[in-house]
């Protein structure tokens, strides 16, 4: 009987930790290798609603039109000249801002609208860059006028009522065509 | 003075302790699982997603579902060939099987956050846009607007 509650008081002691550091290895190396760390970036785009009839007619003006074509060979054609993706930002927020007042540029950047066509050929690593240059051309020229206007450089983290304000001054309107079929898909 | 120096010496015990290692990787373990995201399917197709400045972060994961293009992996070269193909989940699927796939993702969301649900395309950046077009318009078509075009940030290196 003695015996025995001698060796309870001798079991007494702590549990032997020296394992936990080794199972934690193995959740951590576990978890290592069965996740990945994602970039979930990119540009976010608002689809027009699908309808089966055609689209009306809109009668507008020709100097509002920025008309980008996209050919199957990559290749820009921006108001009828051809264009480097290089040049398409500045030429965009000249003809969005037009503040040389030129007569064949948007009359304000309220009634400018890009129109964006390309061919089922295009790669999708130009249509995308020519989308980024056009989204960071209205980007540029929202900062512009945030600053002027509140002193801040624009971002999607302020009020909504400061960006509402911004973009009824500067709306971005692009307005994507249903692509041709001249160039190869592969 | 030298005697006494060195019994001290011999006294000290080796070695440090390890009591607070578990906890070190226990940080580290926690680290992991809260910036990593669980692999659910396997990529049958090569995604390289192309570089852009402009980018826009997806908040919450359970609101996005992937739809991916690309040209299949080596391994399924053999038995579909070298054209882009879509991927749903983790299978290859036509453009008609997308609306499916959109429904089966929204019955794990709320009814509320219906509205919020995104779609992201990882597609290659060397696919034309022919398929792609073909998915932009089934998503227009079961009204799935919200679309992400995944994409890289581009290093700095060509500012200017």
């Amino acid at each position: 009987m003695a015996k025995g509650s001698k060796s309870r008081s001798l079991m007494k002691n702590e549990i032997n930790a020296s394992s936990m550091a080794d199972i934690a290895f193995l959740l951590l190396i576990f978890f290592l290798v069965t996740t990945t760390i994602v970039e979930d970036k990119g540009i976010t785009v608002k689809l027009p609603p699908w309808s089966e009839e055609p689209p009306e007619e809109l009668k507008l003006k020709g100097r509002n039109v920025y008309l980008v074509l996209v050919n199957a060979q990559n290749q820009l054609l921006v108001r009828g000249e051809p264009m480097e993706i290089r040049s398409l930002r500045d030429n965009a927020k000249e003809f969005i801002s037009n503040p040389g007042g030129r007569e064949d540029y948007a009359e304000s950047p309220k009634n400018a609208i890009i129109s964006l066509k390309n061919d089922r050929g295009t790669n999708y690593e130009t249509y995308l860059a020519v989308y980024n240059e056009l989204k960071a051309a209205y980007n540029e020229l929202w900062n512009d006028l945030c600053q002027r206007k509140f002193g801040k450089p624009y971002s999607e983290d302020l009020p909504t009522s400061i960006r509402k304000t911004i973009k009824d001054e500067i709306p971005f309107v692009l307005s994507e065509a249903e692509p041709t079929s001249f160039g190869n898909e592969q | 003075m030298v005697k006494k120096f060195q019994k001290k010496r011999s006294e000290s015990s080796p070695g440090i302790s390890t009591a607070s290692l578990p906890d070190i990787i226990f940080i580290l373990l926690f680290f992991f699982m809260v910036v990593t995201q669980m692999r659910d399917s396997e990529l049958k197709v090569k995604v390289k997603t192309p570089f852009a400045t402009e980018l826009n972060k997806l908040e919450e994961k359970s609101l996005v579902n992937y739809i991916y293009v690309g040209r299949p992996n080596d391994r399924y070269k053999d038995v579909y060939g070298t054209k882009p193909r879509i991927q749903l989940g983790d299978k290859f699927a036509e453009v008609n099987e997308i609306p499916l796939f959109l429904e089966r993702h929204k019955t794990k969301v709320p009814e509320s956050r219906h509205g919020q649900i995104t779609s992201s395309l990882r597609v290659d950046g060397q696919v034309t846009m022919g398929i792609v077009q073909d998915v932009k318009t089934q998503l227009r078509k079961y009204g799935q607007l919200k679309v992400n075009y995944s994409a890289k940030k581009r290093p700095d290196e060509d500012k200017g």
